[in-house]
């Protein structure tokens, strides 16, 4: 069992001083957090951590519960404020030198017990770090992965262009998951408002792959199960040269160019027209301007 | 022994489906339905599947089955009223019944038979030779 923790108490105040010192040299970050609450967070931590070492030298103990508790609370408020993950790591990193300092002056005469001790301390603060840089991580792999239902659910609405037609336009890349939600999303409206013809509108998908063609015509089959037509819009010259190039079948599906064509064919269909009431200032030949 | 009733309206025979459709209750199906079909020479048949939330390999192949069953007896078969998670199950199990009419209700489906059976003549190439 070391004893470094004795000297750390022993001189918890002088390694108190040197540790903030050292922080404000290595991190230089006096924007983010002021010299009061920092202080205040590293006597904390250097109480926790004393208090720790005397019962055990596991990081991974009850032991040291409380201390993984108050990093991990430091990790969460370091990156709302706006710190780096090194920086944030740096935190329990740069308390090494005022400790090591402080076990040399003690150990002076027993150069075999300096190392021992300087050792087992060294590893202790570096496990430390790594936890604090670990539930950075989580934290921010939390953040990540709720943006991204966010986005799920931000990005396919369904809209009903006409009695009877819906639209599905589509924005980002296409995956797995995200086609399960349009599939869905797409199926029940077509449901509650009773649609016989759903468009759905690629525009906005940067790239088709044989795996996206594969969820787009899935959904397309699901929709004519239920007895809606679907129409694929919004395709542009280079995807339909990629489709071609892959060797995708699109046969059974009713393509076209843009969205208003679809939306044109749809109306027609259903034996629907658009017709201009009064005649354009532009061009006033076209008194009767038929669009579907 | 519990069937499933299959209603004659007019040139067409109608049947909903539900129940949990278990194996033997579908092969009693298959057979009453093509007995009927061949008594009333019907040209179209109906199923209406709205109230089915359940679906398996099997029934979606006995729908394909009935459905190439009546064609040979010269009727088409349209599909109505399939729930998005049926749609979905059907489509993830590779059955896109590719034979098959579908409406979403049945009043479209019943226009649907109306028009195949009363307009096959001038529009064929409409259904094409499938249909």
């Amino acid at each position: 069992m070391s004893v470094f923790h004795q000297v750390v108490k022993a001189n918890e105040s002088a390694i108190l001083v040197g540790w903030l010192k050292q922080m404000s040299a290595s991190t230089r970050r006096g924007d983010l957090i002021n010299d009061v609450d920092l202080k205040e967070q590293a006597s904390e931590f250097l109480k926790l951590f004393t208090e720790a070492c005397q019962k055990s030298s596991d990081v991974q103990s009850e032991a040291f519960a409380s201390t993984q508790e108050f990093l991990a609370e430091i990790a969460k408020s370091r990156l709302e404020q706006g710190f780096s993950t090194s920086e944030t790591a740096m935190f329990v990193l740069s308390l090494k030198q005022p400790i090591f300092s402080a076990i040399r002056d003690a150990f002076k005469a027993n150069p075999s017990e300096l190392v021992s001790e300087i050792w087992a301390s060294g590893d202790l603060l570096d496990q430390l770090a790594m936890l604090t840089i670990d539930s950075a991580i989580t934290i921010r792999e939390l953040t990540i992965s709720r943006q991204q239902e966010e986005m799920l659910e931000l990005s396919t609405p369904v809209v009903k262009l006409w009695d009877g037609i819906l639209a599905l336009p589509l924005i980002g890349t296409l995956d797995s998951a995200r086609t399960q939600v349009v599939m869905e999303s797409l199926l029940s409206a077509i449901v509650e408002t009773n649609s016989q013809i759903a468009i759905i509108d690629i525009t906005g998908v940067p790239t088709v792959d044989t795996l996206v063609a594969q969820h787009l015509i899935k959904t397309i089959t699901a929709a004519r199960l239920m007895g809606a037509d679907c129409y694929l819009s919004g395709i542009r010259p280079a995807i339909a040269q990629t489709i071609v190039h892959l060797g995708i079948e699109l046969i059974d599906v009713q393509t076209k160019a843009k969205l208003s064509d679809a939306f044109a064919l749809a109306l027609q269909r259903l034996g629907k027209a658009v017709v201009t009431t009064k005649p354009s200032a532009t061009s006033p030949a076209q008194g009767r301007n038929r669009v579907a | 022994m519990d069937r499933i009733p299959i209603l004659k309206f007019g040139d067409c025979l109608l049947i909903t489906i539900q129940v949990d459709m278990h194996d033997q209750l579908a092969l009693t199906l298959q057979e009453d339905l093509t007995a009927q079909i061949a008594k009333h020479a019907s040209r179209g048949v109906l199923i209406d599947i709205s109230s089915l939330e359940i679906v398996d390999s099997f029934i979606g192949r006995m729908l394909a089955n009935i459905a190439a069953m009546s064609r040979i007896l010269d009727a088409q078969t349209v599909l109505t009223g399939m729930q998005p998670a049926v749609a979905i199950t059907l489509v993830e199990l590779g059955m896109s019944l590719p034979g098959i009419k579908t409406a979403l209700n049945v009043e479209r489906g019943m226009d649907l038979l109306q028009e195949f059976i009363y307009r096959e003549p001038e529009s064929e190439d409409l259904h094409g030779s499938e249909g």
